[in-house]
């Protein structure tokens, strides 16, 4: 085997191919040949390191120097000073949002200190397209234990014991629903992976089936021998081709090493694995709809029970989980039950993926141990909000979570404390959102999404939606009611009550929590006609303070319908019933002449 | 089967397990609304109307699909269960054409029956964006309007039941959610043979009988079940009489085996036509004039020949 004095890895996720990263390694290729250096030094494509915002990434061992946003104009430094003399390219190093100070080593950076890694434990340090990394990363050897030692009911009493829980947004116990599914009667059974993430703005998933398809496909083969199944799909939304053809390699490789397909190291134990691609619909990460879909029906939820533990795909017991959790199971395996069970909560154990989006310094994917404090993701991972604003509220679990005010920023996030708050874990997708952010408007985007989403099968959901919807155009237009509110909140308990499957019943949770937390901002909107965040342009009125203005004419000049009128050097005027509110003179006034409230 | 006790509005029964909460309520002389669910056909779950509430369950389930349980405690009628009921019924409502007096359902109307039951007038609090689909009137049998739909699925599944037909569907997303053929074309350029299953199901008026449009309201009809005789299926249509006269044929029970075609409806109707005649019309001289059968097959000659020789 070959071996090397040094390793460049160059992260090929979605997030950093986006920014670049394709070019940076065949720079760094060709930089390496041009030097003579190609035979000391490889290059490797890693899956996602989970810091998208300072993508592309790259990094360098033995040190483990962290080099963010690199452009091809900077590898012949990299490789010269750094690879060439031993000297570490300083301006190239992430910089700590507050102290300015330059941090040279990956696992020193803030946004990493506080995480554990344990989904995403392989991600960005293997090339996800060779399987022996994996496997050297005692890959397959959680399956092999699970096979030779195990029988698949005491697989079950593990997984019991470890106490993980579904990371799909249910939150079931994983255990619990392998012992369902194998103890349906019956000789055909399948194993399914519910891969089609579609929360705005998450992409767990999506960094695991890139960055470590094995760790999916060996989850789901201790499931499958679990519960007896030969065959599984992984159903995967066609948005994700990176993800797509990662998984293609990795069941090729796979099957060649005979660790899937017939007779599984030695054991007389087979199981194959499908792709099935989706074809965009939210609705199909149901799992119901997600069968329907895979069996080619329109993806419509069904009742449950029958459960797909009973009666799954093409009527046949059927188990599902989620990427992230079939990713957690082989570290069940590796290091038995009781070490999973030591991290997290008396009822949540292990750890959880995050995706950050929204107001913060640090955005990208991030995984902590339950029971860590939300003021810990948001401020220590997270670094805080944005040019210093200050927070207001936090979107968990995507359009059909909630929002979580500043008040209960420190209670410890698990499954049920985020119930009890109103939110809800979801697959984790984090929106943090500042003083600018209208919670109406917030409201209104997420139910706009689910309203879109709807199957149109059930009645509270197809017309509840809708209906909620309008209203919250409505208030945000500035024509609401004081009975509005009292509408969304009747409305959303009904809608709650009886829509058929999760999408409807959720659906109403973010205006249903805005209007817990933030009802003062409802009722601006409606008494008074304003829009405490600035957003809701109905509700603005753009204004010139006199004393600021200095008659430069800059804002008359942009202004697209000569709504803003005065003489040279003396304080202008806005004509408010011609002002569209487009806001380029805002952007164009250097003395912050302008306001609007 | 076995049997077990449950409590349906604080009444202890006990029925066959294995049977749904809505027939369990039925069994026991409560009416529970329903669009969707259709007797030996479908249960999509899919309306809510027939919700009930069960001590102790999260949500209010739908009793169309949910099995009963030794012990369960039903509410039918429960404050929670009206208040959910008349929520889906305005959000029906609020997105439907009202033009019950012309309507041909008016009469027969489900929606029309459970807003009365449940007191749901115009306006209602959810009032907004309605439904704007063009109506289908491309063929002389099945008028489809669409905005009269409330999307209970009972046509795409009794169209489904029928092998190579399968013709409508779900079709679109969320609130544009609609019932179409493929590619959404008029029925006319779509595989239907207009065997009228679909329009014996719909709960509303958004499929009618086109032969039987402004014939009389539900209420003036008379109707007579007859069995088709037209080949061994034997299905079930219904003879309309307004004061006593024939009106016109509607189909109405599929039978097992290859049920209720175009050719049957149309033969019965054409048997009940008052108007119709016993003996076959030639065309004389550009008249038509009713002649003999003998003389209209032209085997008059040899009936003379063989009467002779029975002689």
């Amino acid at each position: 085997m070959q071996l090397y004095r040094a390793h460049v890895l160059v992260c090929g996720g979605t997030g950093c191919v986006s920014s670049g990263s394709k070019k940076i390694q065949e720079a760094i290729v060709d930089e390496l040949a041009k030097q003579n250096l190609d035979k000391e030094i490889k290059v490797v494509e890693t899956g996602c390191h989970g810091f998208c915002e300072m993508g592309p990434i790259v990094i360098v061992y033995p040190e483990g120097t962290f080099y963010c946003q690199v452009q091809v104009d900077d590898i012949a430094e990299i490789v010269s000073e750094h690879l060439v003399k031993g000297r570490i390219v300083q301006r190239l190093l992430f910089k700590a949002p507050l102290t300015e100070e330059q941090v040279p080593s990956y696992k020193d950076i803030a946004f990493y200190r506080k995480q554990h890694r344990v989904a995403l434990r392989n991600c960005g340090h293997i090339d996800p397209e060779h399987i022996q990394e994996y496997i050297a990363r005692d890959g397959y050897e959680g399956l092999a234990k699970a096979l030779t030692t195990m029988t698949p009911q005491q697989v079950i009493e593990e997984m019991k014991k470890s106490g993980l829980r579904g990371r799909g947004g249910g939150g079931f116990p994983t255990g619990l629903k392998w012992e369902f599914a194998s103890k349906s009667p019956g000789p055909k059974k399948y194993i399914i992976c519910n891969a089609d993430e579609g929360d705005p703005g998450a992409f767990m998933d999506r960094s695991v089936l890139e960055g470590d398809p094995h760790s999916v496909l060996e989850g789901m083969l201790i499931g499958a021998y679990a519960i007896g199944a030969d065959e599984g799909y992984i159903y995967v939304r066609a948005e994700y081709p990176l993800a797509i053809k990662r998984l293609k390699v990795a069941i090729a490789q796979a099957e060649e090493l005979g660790l899937l397909g017939d007779n599984i190291l030695g054991t007389g134990f087979s199981c194959r694995l499908h792709i099935k691609e989706g074809a965009g619909a939210f609705v199909c990460g149901e799992e119901t709809a997600l069968m329907a879909s895979i069996e080619g029906s329109r993806g419509m939820p069904n009742p449950r029970p029958p459960f797909p533990a009973v009666k799954g795909l093409w009527e046949k017991p059927s188990n599902i989980n989620n990427v992230e959790t079939y990713a957690n199971v082989p570290v069940i395996f590796l290091h038995g039950a009781e070490k999973f069970a030591s991290m997290g909560t008396e009822n949540s154990k292990g750890t959880k993926v995050f995706a950050l989006t929204g107001k913060l310094r640090n955005t990208g994917l991030a995984e902590v141990p339950m029971g860590i404090s939300l003021r810990e993701i948001i401020f220590d991972i997270g670094g805080g909000i944005m040019e210093d604003k200050k927070f207001k509220a936090v979107q968990i679990g995507g359009p059909s979570g909630g929002c979580i005010p500043e008040e209960h920023l420190d209670t410890p996030v698990d499954y049920d404390s985020l119930i009890a708050l109103g939110a809800m874990m979801g697959s984790g997708g984090l929106v943090v959102m500042d003083e600018t952010s209208c919670m109406v408007d917030v409201a209104r985007f997420f139910l706009n999404f689910t309203q879109k989403e709807s199957c149109g099968k059930c009645t509270p959901c197809r017309e509840g939606t809708k209906r909620m919807l309008e209203i919250l155009q409505k208030i945000c237009d500035g024509n609401g009611v004081p009975e509005d509110i009292t509408t969304l909140e009747t409305l959303g308990a009904v809608i709650k009550n009886t829509a058929l499957c999760g999408l409807g019943q959720t659906a109403p949770n973010p205006v249903l929590a805005t209007l817990r937390y933030f009802r003062h901002e409802y009722e601006a909107h409606i008494n008074d006609k304003k829009c405490p965040a600035g957003v809701c342009t109905a509700l603005l009125e753009y204004k010139i303070v006199a004393e600021n203005c200095k008659g430069c004419g800059a804002c008359a000049r942009v202004c697209p319908v000569g709504a803003i009128t005065g003489e040279k050097k003396e304080p202008h005027e806005i004509d408010t019933s011609k002002c569209i509110k487009c806001g380029s003179c805002i952007e164009k006034c250097k003395f912050n002449a302008i306001v609007k409230g | 089967m076995a049997n077990i006790t449950l409590t349906i509005n604080g009444q202890k029964v006990t029925v066959p397990s294995g049977i749904t909460v809505l027939e369990a309520a039925e069994m026991c002389g409560y009416s529970v609304p329903t669009f969707c669910h259709e007797k030996d056909l479908t249960a999509p779950g899919a309306c809510r109307i027939c919700v009930v509430e069960i001590k102790g369950w999260r949500n209010l389930p739908p009793s169309c699909v949910t099995t009963v349980a030794e012990g369960m405690e039903v509410e039918t009628e429960s404050p929670a269960v009206i208040e959910a009921r008349k929520t889906i019924l305005e959000l029906l409502v609020a997105n439907h054409p009202l033009d019950c007096m012309t309507c041909e359902k008016s009469g027969d109307c489900k929606l029309q029956d459970y807003a009365y039951r449940y007191g749901v007038t115009s306006p209602t609090p959810y009032e907004g964006e309605k439904k704007q689909f063009a109506v289908d009137d491309s063929n002389p049998y099945i008028y489809r309007d669409p905005n009269k739909c409330i999307l209970c699925g009972k046509c795409v599944a009794i169209c489904r039941a029928v092998a190579d037909r399968n013709v409508i569907d779900y079709a679109f997303r969320g609130f544009n959610t609609k019932i179409a053929t493929f590619m959404d074309t008029e029925l006319k350029d779509s595989a239907c043979v207009y065997c009228n299953r679909c329009v014996t199901v719909c709960p509303v008026g958004a499929l009618s009988d086109r032969n039987m449009m402004g014939k009389g309201r539900t209420w003036e009809l008379e109707k007579e079940e007859v069995t088709c005789t037209f080949c061994e299926s034997g299905c079930k249509f219904d003879v309309n009489y307004k004061n006593g006269k024939v009106v016109g044929v509607t189909a109405k029970n599929p039978s097992a085996g290859r049920p209720l075609c175009l050719k049957g409806r149309l033969g019965t109707e054409f048997m009940k036509n008052p108007d119709k005649t016993d003996l076959p019309l030639v065309n004389k001289d550009g008249e038509f004039v009713e002649v003999s059968w003998e003389e209209a097959l032209g085997i008059g000659p040899i009936v003379e020949k063989i009467n002779a020789l029975k002689k």
